[in-house]
């Protein structure tokens, strides 16, 4: 399997191919390929792609990891069942 | 373009408005325009809104300029190049009532759209679970629904705009924060963006709830205010076509994108007027309970996360589209919580006024004076 074909973001099933190609075009902070490609919006919130996805942006801006922005993680950090927000309870699964 | 830091036009903010005003512009044939925006397009209440497209409203300006970003959105993904996938879909808007107050307004403001041609109709609770079995109608005195309503990808509505405009020759300046407005005399002259001088006789403030305090920058009022609003998405599931399914009576509502995911949102009157995005603790338990009374089923699907966004309202939840006080410097700002649909009608409007046309759409009250004048025109769907 060539690099390209990597799948860095599982949950939305986005390439290192595609990834780097939107940054090719001038999308080069996280933020922007989040909302473009949803990559770190999964059930995992980007705990799976977004060292990895930094890594490229770090190596097309020239900028230290360091100083790239990650973007926001929101609550709930682990998906959570409607059913138990709404009434406390747990729900047989759909 | 030159690298001189002038401008035929400057556009201030780069969520759904500036991003289509600048492609209208450049479309249209004006040479220098340029776009400030302080994070990336989207950034603001644009990418952070439900997206849902409607042409259910309660006024007539609103209802045509509704129908006609509706005729704009089915062929806007090609016009704008294809690169950026817009996920337009029209799976339907539907507007359910518990209270007789409710259903009365929503039966007026379907009256006047079908006046327009706009292919709305009042349901029964019977007829809503014939072609929504799902629902639970339990308590609900009727709905209206449009099926020719539905969806788009805010995130990639705008960027697509900017990309267009950008490929017509405007530059579309992101991370670049305009700190100030220019005016001399009562004349706008340009702005201030990361410290750098920028001049042009025409300034379009589209900045959301940030034009007011980017208006104060000149001395000039705005009464726009930021209000949060949350939303949350879960999990994607197969998707059935759920509508956007909306409740006036406590301001919830829900709906499956094409993914599969659905968004829940719920107004909340309590939630702090700011323009910050941060997470409301309470926010929710109060939705999914609201949600889940409407669609019981949805009780095992995993919630993925929450997010929050500004409003950008005005005392009457109308725009204001016009030429200010001051020569030079035009808004198109305040939409009140319905603006993401209204990007092709709000960019063609921005170029007609640009040229001095006579607008496609009547809009003298979207004016700026009606608030001094005490000549509100409230619009009543407004959620
Ligand atoms: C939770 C929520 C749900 C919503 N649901 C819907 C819906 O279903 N349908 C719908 O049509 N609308 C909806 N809206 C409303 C909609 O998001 C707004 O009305 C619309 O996006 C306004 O677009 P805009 O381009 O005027 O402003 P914005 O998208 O807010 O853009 C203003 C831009 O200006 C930038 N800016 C600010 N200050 C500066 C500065 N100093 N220099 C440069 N740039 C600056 C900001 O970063 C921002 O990107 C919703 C809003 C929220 C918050
Ligand atoms: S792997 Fe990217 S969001 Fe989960």
């Amino acid at each position: 399997m060539k690099e390209n074909d990597v799948v860095v973001c599982r949950c939305e099933e986005i390439t290192l191919e595609e990834i780097r190609s939107w940054i090719d075009k001038g999308y080069k902070h996280f933020d922007e390929l989040k909302r473009i490609l949803r990559v770190g919006m999964g059930p995992c919130q980007g705990r799976g792609c977004r060292d990895i996805i930094l890594r490229e942006l770090s190596r097309a801006t020239g900028e230290p990891i360091s100083a790239l922005d990650p973007g926001t993680i929101r609550p709930p950090v682990k998906p959570i069942k409607a059913g138990l927000c709404a009434y406390g309870e747990e729900v047989a699964s759909k | 373009m030159s690298d001189k830091r002038t401008a035929d036009a400057i556009i201030v903010g780069g969520g759904v408005h500036g991003a289509a005003a600048a492609y209208y512009l450049k479309k249209a044939g004006v040479k220098d325009v340029v776009l400030f925006e302080k994070e990336y397009l989207s950034s603001g209440g644009s990418g952070r809104s439900a997206a849902g497209l409607r042409q259910h409203f309660g006024t007539e300006v609103n209802c045509r300029l509704a129908k006609y970003n509706l005729e704009c959105f089915p062929t806007l993904e090609e016009e704008l190049g294809g690169e950026h996938k817009l996920e337009f879909a029209q799976w339907g808007y539907l507007w359910v009532a518990y209270s007789q107050e409710s259903m009365t307004q929503l039966e007026k403001n379907v009256k006047l759209q079908q006046s327009l041609d706009i292919p709305s109709e009042t349901l029964s609770p019977q007829e809503m679970k014939r072609r929504w079995s799902y629902l639970n109608v339990d308590g609900m005195i009727g709905a209206a629904f449009c099926g020719k309503d539905g969806h788009i990808n805010p995130h990639a509505l705008t960027m697509a705009y900017g990309r267009a405009a950008e490929k017509l020759g405007a530059k579309v300046l992101t991370y670049s924060p305009v700190d100030k407005l220019l005016a001399s005399g009562n004349k706008i002259t340009g702005v201030v963006a990361k410290g750098e001088e920028w001049s042009a006789p025409r300034v379009l403030l589209t900045a959301g709830p940030w034009s007011t305090p980017l208006a104060a920058t000149i001395g000039l009022d705005l009464p726009v205010t930021a209000e949060r609003h949350n939303l949350l998405v879960t999990e994607p599931i197969e998707p059935f076509n759920c509508p956007m399914t909306l409740c006036l009576d406590d301001g919830a509502y829900f709906k499956q994108v094409p993914n599969g995911s659905f968004f829940f949102g719920r107004d909340d009157q309590d939630e702090p007027k700011t323009m910050e995005s941060g997470n409301s603790a309470k926010f929710l338990e109060g939705v999914t309970k609201s949600v889940l009374q409407r669609i019981p089923f949805l009780k095992g699907v995993r919630i993925v996360h929450q997010w929050s966004g500004p409003y950008d309202v005005t005392p009457d939840h109308q725009a204001i589209i016009d030429w200010t006080p001051v020569e030079g410097l035009w808004t198109n700002c305040g939409w009140s919580g319905h603006g993401l649909q209204f990007g092709p009608s709000g960019g063609r409007l921005a170029k007609e006024m640009f040229f001095g046309e006579k607008t496609f759409v009547d809009i003298h009250n979207f004016r700026l004076s009606r608030f001094a004048e005490g000549d509100l025109f409230p619009e009543p769907a407004f959620i």
